[in-house]
């Protein structure tokens, strides 16, 4: 019987020869996740439990970096809890400030993300890993304290939905347009307790960057996770880096699809989301005069270092507009030094750019960049619900980094072709 | 169990950070969470959401992160009961795992105003609208979800069943 890559790696980790949508099985977990917002509240679960110890020491990523380096007391207090339970139970994959970085940039980056792999975290963006055809997925903090506890979750076997990609990508439109224009094309609960999979000659030719972010943003559709299947570019990344021994699994020609949806992204113009939800996008073209007191480029969405390439191909010998907050945050330490030694932070910078340390934080409101009443931000981030970064009544406009550094020049929404 | 409540009627896609904004986030006590819940779309719930009362909205409801902090906020609220058309799929799994009940019923999200009586049953999914007099059948859980919610939760269901290696 044929099987599409999700039901393969289900059923691999299931210890089943096969599984079909709608099954509930209990999987072997390969990698459990979590950050300074969810795991505090895991580790008080995890007590509960009554292990002493986590299940493998080498198989638990722990992340401070929504609200870290601490914003506040409160915070503060959240991160302590994770690093004493960090050191504590010995877990190797703790990143401390300095060495971390936005979760689901340092975790592949760190080879710890594998073809074949089930993934959870306490993140919703955890799907981002499904560039490597891995099924990783968003999960609460009690399955993380269950996941640490016994390497197990429990799991429904999804339908998965089938997005072929073909024709010749426009200038300035990358991975980031292609998943908002999906997303508005099935809406934000589109894709709801469905796999969803990435595929066409587009996707063969895109880096493991814009892989990661059309991945990023399955749940955007209500998805619960984005894979593509693992092919030389992903090979490449992970030749060197790869913590582990993988496997890798690619759907049956035959595989049963719940639907099929085939793009000609040769009509597809950068996509800009319009507040409160993701799905609401038009193309540059169609967005109008739309007035803007804030750029933010980075996030586990676009702060890899082709996206600060990006924006710095459009920033460069230019200058912010006087009125804009110009807020760049590299995913990782590593991206922000590579940007550096490329020169790239040097014209981020003479832009008129507040270069950040690594940190969740403008994405969700957190610190760094929050927002006040009335005002707009176009963010290369993943989400522009209502108060998402501040101000209940401040709107986002989601967008990829070359159109936010545009925006950023031109002080309005626009394209980069209105700025090159 | 029997649950009986106010209603608190809702739309699409009430997402997560509309439930708990995550300028709240840098505590995890349940009391403190419930204090903001759903502030930046209703600020009079917080303050006026009864013991037992029950949420009521049409689809997709939970969607965005996967805080945990958003069930918990609604649970320390002293919400009862969730009945939506559809859940997004983490908060969906969350409020199982913490205990929250939530049902899916589109019958019954259709015809039900805020503010009406309910009377719902758990188990048989059962839910009656005392203020119209009206009879609505819910969507049961499979029997493997049944079973972490007899257990009280996942953390008692995996130490039971998941137990040592």
């Amino acid at each position: 019987m044929s099987m599409t890559m999700v039901e393969k790696i289900i059923a691999a980790h299931a210890g089943k020869e096969k599984v079909k949508p709608g099954d509930l099985v209990a999987v072997d977990l390969d990698l459990v996740l979590g950050n300074d917002v969810t795991t505090p509240m895991a580790v008080n679960e995890f007590k509960k439990i009554g292990f002493n110890d986590v299940y493998d020491k080498n198989r638990i990523a722990i992340v401070p970096d929504h609200f870290a380096p601490n914003k506040d007391i409160k915070s503060a207090e959240q991160c302590k809890i994770i690093r004493e339970f960090s050191y504590e139970k010995e877990i190797k994959n703790y990143f401390e400030i300095g060495e971390m970085g936005i979760e689901h940039c340092l975790l592949p980056e760190k080879g710890l993300v594998l073809p074949g792999d089930i993934i959870i975290g306490a993140d919703s963006h955890t799907c981002t890993y499904g560039a490597f055809g891995a099924l990783a997925t968003g999960i609460g903090s009690t399955d993380m304290a269950v996941g640490m506890a016994t390497g197990k979750a429990w799991m429904k076997v999804p339908e998965t939905i089938k997005f072929t990609y073909t024709g010749k990508l426009n200038k300035w439109v990358g991975g980031k347009d292609l998943i908002l224009y999906t997303i508005g094309d099935i809406g934000v609960d589109g894709a709801l307790y469905k796999a969803m999979e990435f595929t066409g000659e587009v996707v063969d030719n895109l880096s493991m960057a814009g892989r990661m972010t059309m991945s990023n943003m399955a749940i955007e559709a209500g998805g619960k996770c984005g894979l593509i299947e693992p092919d030389e570019t992903t090979f490449e990344y992970i030749k060197d880096i790869a913590q582990r021994d993988y496997k890798v699994y690619k759907s049956d020609k035959d595989a049963k699809y719940v639907k099929c949806y085939e793009y000609d992204v040769s009509k597809i113009e950068p996509q800009v989301a319009f507040p409160h939800l993701p799905e609401n996008t038009r193309g540059i073209s169609e967005v109008g005069d739309i007035k803007i007191d804030q750029v933010v480029i980075g996030s586990c969405t676009n702060g890899r270092l082709e996206d600060l390439r990006l924006a710095a191909e459009v920033l460069k010998g230019k200058k912010k507009a006087k009125h804009i907050r110009l807020i760049v945050f590299p995913g990782t330490q590593k991206i922000y030094l590579d940007a550096v030694k490329e020169g790239i932070i040097e014209t981020l910078i003479n832009a008129g750019a507040a270069v950040s340390t690594p940190t969740c934080g403008p994405c969700l409101g957190g610190h760094m960049g929050v927002l006040a009443k009335g005002e707009r931000a176009v963010s290369t981030t993943n989400r522009n619900f209502v108060g998402r970064m501040g101000h209940p009544e401040s709107e986002v406009y989601l967008a990829n980094p070359a159109v936010a550094a545009a925006s950023a020049i031109m002080g309005k929404i626009a394209g980069p072709e209105e700025v090159m | 169990m029997i649950l009986t409540g106010k209603v608190w009627k809702y739309g699409d896609d009430v997402d997560t950070d509309v439930i708990i904004p995550a300028r709240y986030l840098n505590t995890s006590v349940p009391e403190e969470l419930a204090k903001h819940c759903m502030e930046d779309i209703d600020e009079t719930f917080a303050t006026n959401v009864k013991s037992g009362d029950i949420i009521v909205a049409e689809d997709n409801f939970g969607c965005g992160s996967s805080r945990e902090h958003a069930p918990i906020a609604i649970k320390a609220s002293g919400v009862s009961l969730i009945i939506a058309n559809t859940f997004a799929r983490i908060f969906y799994r969350n409020s199982i795992n913490v205990g929250l009940p939530i049902l899916e019923c589109a019958e019954a999200v259709e015809d039900i105003k805020a503010g009406d009586e309910l009377e719902v049953n758990i188990e048989t999914g059962v839910i009656k609208n005392l203020t119209k007099n009206n009879e609505y059948q819910a969507n049961g859980f499979p029997e493997f979800m049944k079973e972490i919610i007899d257990a009280g939760g996942l953390v008692n269901y995996a130490r039971e069943n998941w137990g040592k290696k």
